[in-house]
């Protein structure tokens, strides 16, 4: 089974909008959204959730104020400042480290699991997908993308699918590593910018440092073909292999505002057919 | 004041508004790139770096001549990052959370912190902006550390601009958290407005006032805007989409230098936000 990342090094580059094209095209896939921060795959995919399940990604401290006596230790080891001169833990501070709950004399510190979020296995019109939604302010996405992860590599199993297409989160931090590891490849989203060369190096890095394939392919291109012409060169001379340029087209935003695919709107038009040959190329890779 | 710059989503334009803002400005004006992951900012700005410190997290090192392999330390250690097996003890840096557990639980006293470097922080200006940025090292997983360290560079006079990073987690929080206002960018999109929707939900988790930048304003649909009618969310500015703007953010330019006159309308943001602060 191949699992196919797409990643991007900072957000926008149309990561989303182009998973969305390969779902149309890829057979025989399931589908992941393991950008569990700010996920958007499912407002292309219009998932039909079958079943939804609670995420515990670790515990928070509790302050018993019946038993507690006030004597301040736990204030003392908190590194975080969590916990108030009133004696209240802040959520928003804790780090769930447990450090007050095991030194507390008066064990008046309660620290039960809490739920950070909730994930799903869906139906949609392109196949099977699962997905996550991470409750606001919540820390663990790490955890939960390494588990929606392996809820598709599940799904895939049981159901005979030779194909994962994960749309990842941005940035190169824990979310992506969790997203990374063990894939067949990554595809790397970029754009013709200073920032998006900047990005696109220092995710090509990530994938180097965890030895995963990269490719990578050029959203917006035609806004400046020099820059972009650039980057690849600089994407090449890290061993990633460059797929082809998708020209700047309004037509992403059109059909993102449908809810629908690129090849849904339009699949005949001059940007579906780039995309289609970069798809194509993309699984010979994958299959290589 | 201190005016921190989130999104939701990546991609949007935060630093496009952060740093056309800090341009605008009279100083003292100091922009504060939080964005660790995927720092941007010294690319529009171009400051002149005149210092850099490498920044580290306290992480155990066990002297195995004291240790009597109690196993108490991977008992306590909610990270996983340390454990006894067999006859050593194993610690794994990159798990650890640096809450200095492990040291205080040592019966034997046999476990120190040392420093694991986390990434750099580099401070510089440019004309009257100062900059200050961090650069998580690549492969690193710890990103609010770093960014705390970012933050002490926040001082009372003038403006401090934050440019925070994408999402609603860990890290956007310790980016936000304690500043005066929120300037939320987005675009009118469907990703757009349904980043928007969690990004203003972790703005009122923390009871900071907030108002709205959209980008890229003529492409999309209206739904953003009447989600910020509904949600009470003032609309602050509007930049369209324009392929000038667009190819001079590809070349690393802010756009207030090729169009003085978008100076004045960032001056008239600021002014709109200090109203609604005071």
């Amino acid at each position: 089974m191949k699992e196919l990342v797409v990643i991007s090094g900072k957000g926008g580059t149309g990561k989303t909008s182009l998973i969305g094209a390969f779902a149309y095209l890829a057979e025989n896939k399931v589908l992941c959204d393991a950008d569990v921060d700010a996920a958007d795959l499912h407002l292309l995919t219009k998932p039909e959730i079958m079943e939804h399940h609670d995420f515990q990604g670790g515990s928070l401290a509790k302050i018993n104020r019946e038993k507690c006596t006030e004597c301040g230790l736990c204030r003392e080891l908190c590194r975080w400042e969590a916990i108030s001169e009133e004696f209240q833990v802040d959520p928003l501070e804790c780090e769930g480290c447990g450090v007050c709950v095991y030194f507390c004399p008066e064990k008046a510190i309660d620290f039960p699991l809490s739920t950070n979020g909730e994930w799903y296995l869906s139906e949609t019109r392109f196949g099977p997908m699962v997905h996550a939604r991470l409750g606001i302010a919540e820390e663990n996405s790490g955890k939960l993308v390494t588990l929606v992860r392996q809820e598709a590599k599940k799904l895939a199993e049981k159901d005979h699918r030779d194909l994962i297409l994960t749309d990842g989160p941005p940035g190169v931090g824990c979310p992506v590593i969790a997203s990374i590891g063990g894939a067949t490849a990554v595809l790397i989203v970029s754009e013709p910018t200073v920032s998006g060369m900047h990005d696109m190096e220092r995710v090509a890095d990530l994938a180097a440092f965890f030895k995963v394939p990269a490719l990578l392919c050029v959203n917006k291109a035609d806004l400046n073909p020099e820059k972009a012409r650039a980057i690849e060169e600089h994407a090449e001379a890290k061993g990633v292999t460059i797929l082809g340029r998708i020209p700047f087209d309004p037509l992403f935003t059109h059909a993102m505002v449908q809810g629908k695919t690129l090849f849904e709107l339009d699949g005949a038009s001059r940007t579906g057919e780039t995309v289609r040959t970069i798809w194509e190329d993309l699984l010979r890779t994958l299959n290589r | 004041m201190i005016i921190s710059i989130a999104s939701g989503k990546g991609g949007t334009g935060k630093t496009t508004v952060a740093t056309n803002l800090a341009l605008s400005l009279d100083p003292p004006v100091r922009v504060l790139d939080c964005d660790v992951e995927e720092p941007n900012a010294h690319l529009f700005l171009k400051p002149r770096f005149e210092a850099s410190h490498t920044v580290t997290t306290p992480v155990p090192s066990v002297d195995e001549g004291k240790c009597s392999l109690c196993g108490k330390c991977g008992e306590i250690c909610q990270f996983k990052a340390i454990l006894v097996i067999g006859q050593t003890v194993l610690t794994f840096p990159e798990m650890c959370h640096s809450c200095g557990g492990c040291v205080e639980v040592c019966p034997e006293k046999a476990i120190t912190e040392t420093g694991r470097e986390l990434g750099i922080i580099e401070e510089g200006r440019r004309d009257g902006v100062e900059f200050v940025h961090g650069r998580l090292k690549v492969g690193e997983a710890m990103a609010p550390p770093l960014i705390r360290k970012v933050r002490a560079y926040e001082k009372a006079d003038g403006l401090t601009i934050i440019d925070a990073p994408p999402g609603t987690s860990c890290p956007v929080i310790t980016s936000m958290k304690q500043t005066d206002f929120v300037i939320l960018v987005t675009e009118p999109t469907p990703f757009g407005l349904h980043d928007l929707e969690l990004a203003v939900g972790a703005v009122e988790t923390l009871g900071i006032p907030c108002g709205l930048v959209i980008n890229r304003s003529d492409l999309g649909d209206d739904r953003v805007r009447e989600f910020a009618r509904t949600k009470q969310i003032p609309l602050l500015m509007e930049i369209p989409f324009d392929r000038g703007i667009a190819e001079a953010y590809s070349r690393g330019i802010p756009f207030v230098e090729e169009r003085p006159e978008w100076k004045e309308k960032f001056r008239a943001l600021y002014q709109s936000i200090q109203k609604i602060v005071h």
